[in-house]
């Protein structure tokens, strides 16, 4: 089966300090906290469609989820931290497997055709990356209002409409759903498989299942900002 | 009934003897392991379509030792497909355009005038020993560390003894035609030997025999793969498309599901 020609260089690899499949998984199970993040995220923005009221009412009902039982904005701050650390976790896996890959490979292919490859699974790692600045963009935008006069956080509608009254800022923002649904497509059928809940039967339902969702989402999240854009919400 | 004497090689009558077709190859020339290699172009000319991939280099190599030159080290044993020892990057596919191994894949898959780039497998796992030649015994060192089942030996037990359901003697048996040749990695983006050890894990962990041993293999092949070099899966499926023996991507997420099985009963690899 395999060579035993020659015994030149028995090198000594690096041993990888965690295993792959646990690093796989720990970016399956972060990206699943985020996908049910932005299924929710997503409801929220169609509220726009409901009125400058019932958005900002939703946005303050946010900041006062449990009271009194919980003080304050309490239960909005844990799930912030949650994000922060399902994101983190992500990266992290996301960036040590990345590394590890070009470890593994350290001469290219001069010709290399790829088969099976989806658009959406070669740009995983760099469209992963735009999501990121993209995120950065948008909390500096619409949450913390850095980029962004209009409004205030207790009553963001305002701000909402500022931000995607601006062209430049919507198509940035298409962008960066269309890259977002494009790594759902993948990484929900990744996700599922690292998980070991996929096999023949099921692979082409989670395949669908996989394209559904990151449609549904794409499409959720590009309706609000074009809305205000083409000025169907003012 | 009559019998008419027109015999299958029977040729029709007023064709000509057809040439065989001209290609341009370009070889990955590597004189050794430590040595920098590069592609070098050369020509064969009257190459038969029923040569299979490996005859066309055959003819090559001879050229080249008439010509005074090094032949082209390229691996091969039984040139039936079934022993895992030939493997070429064709065109920028395991393989080559054929979902098949190197020696069975056939010149007719080619034009005449056609230009091929071969090359080897590509991954610090499998260095170069020379030109096209790789070495694969990271794969042998994966088995050892738990791509086998502990019996004693001189006793075999009637095989009907332990039934086995049908479905999984199946799936096993599919999972267990993997012949370790080594095109999943090198058609892997992230030459991740995945599917190797994932057909190895499949094949014994649905048998009866192998349920024993089930945790501590997949944890000990796992953390093997990483020590060697191997990337890690990101579930693309070139592995599976370019398989000579077709394993399926089922057997990955079988892995996983051990894996993390495993991992949550106490498994740890040994160090």
């Amino acid at each position: 089966m395999v060579t035993v020609t020659d015994s030149t260089q028995r090198r000594t690899p690096k041993a990888a300090k965690t295993n792959s499949v646990f690093k796989k998984a720990v970016m399956a199970i972060s990206g699943i906290i985020l996908v049910l993040y932005l299924i929710a995220h997503m409801i929220g923005n169609l509220k726009a469609f409901a009125g400058a009221e019932d958005f900002n009412h939703y946005s303050h009902w946010l900041r006062t989820i449990g009271n009194p039982a919980l003080p304050g904005a309490t239960a909005l701050w844990l799930i912030r931290i949650v994000l922060l650390v399902a994101v983190v976790a992500h990266i992290w896996a996301a960036v040590s497997l990345w590394r590890q890959a070009r470890r593994a490979r350290p001469e290219r292919y001069v010709t290399k055709k790829a088969v099976a490859q989806s658009y959406a699974s070669r740009t995983m790692r760099w469209g992963g990356v735009i999501i990121l600045a993209f995120v950065i963009f948008h909390i500096l935008d619409l949450t913390l209002g850095a980029v962004n006069s209009a409004g205030s956080d207790g009553e963001p509608y305002d701000r909402l409409l500022a931000s995607f009254q601006n062209p430049v800022v919507t198509i940035f923002y298409a962008v960066a759903v269309i890259l977002v649904g494009m790594h759902l497509r993948h990484g929900i059928w990744s996700a599922t498989q690292t998980l070991g809940q996929s096999n023949r039967r099921r692979e082409l339902t989670v395949n669908y299942t996989a394209t559904a969702i990151a449609t549904v989402l794409t499409v959720g999240f590009l309706l609000t900002p074009f809305a205000v854009l083409f000025g169907l919400i003012d | 009934m009559t019998i008419t004497d027109q015999g299958p090689h029977s040729a029709p009558a007023g064709t000509q003897e057809k040439r065989g077709m001209n290609l341009t190859l370009r070889v990955w020339r590597q004189k050794g392991p430590q040595v920098k290699g590069k592609m070098v172009t050369y020509k064969v000319t009257d190459i038969s379509p029923d040569m299979s991939f490996l005859e066309m280099l055959d003819v090559l190599n001879e050229q080249l030792i008439e010509q005074g030159d090094d032949p082209v080290a390229f691996d091969h044993d039984c040139r039936e497909g079934i022993c895992g020892m030939c493997g070429l990057m064709i065109n920028g596919q395991a393989h080559g355009p054929q979902q098949t191994t190197t020696c069975q894949l056939h010149m007719r898959s080619f034009k005449d005038g056609d230009s091929i780039d071969i090359e080897p497998w590509r991954a610090s796992a499998f260095p170069v020993i020379k030109d096209l030649a790789v070495d694969r015994r990271a794969f042998d060192r994966i088995i050892q560390a738990g791509g086998y089942i502990s019996v004693p030996t001189g006793t075999a037990p009637e095989a009907h003894s332990v039934p086995v359901p049908k479905k999984d003697a199946d799936n096993a048996f599919d999972a267990a035609t993997c012949i370790g040749c080594g095109a999943c990695v090198a058609a892997c983006p992230n030459a991740s030997s995945m599917l190797f050890t994932a057909a190895k894990v499949t094949h014994l962990g649905l048998l009866p025999q192998g349920q024993p041993e089930r945790n501590d293999r997949v944890v000990n092949m796992v953390a093997q793969q990483d020590r060697e070099g191997f990337g890690g899966c990101t579930n693309i499926g070139e592995c599976s498309a370019a398989c000579p023996k077709g394993i399926s991507m089922e057997t990955i997420s079988r892995l996983n599901h051990d894996l993390l099985g495993a991992l949550r009963a106490g498994a740890r690899p040994k160090s």
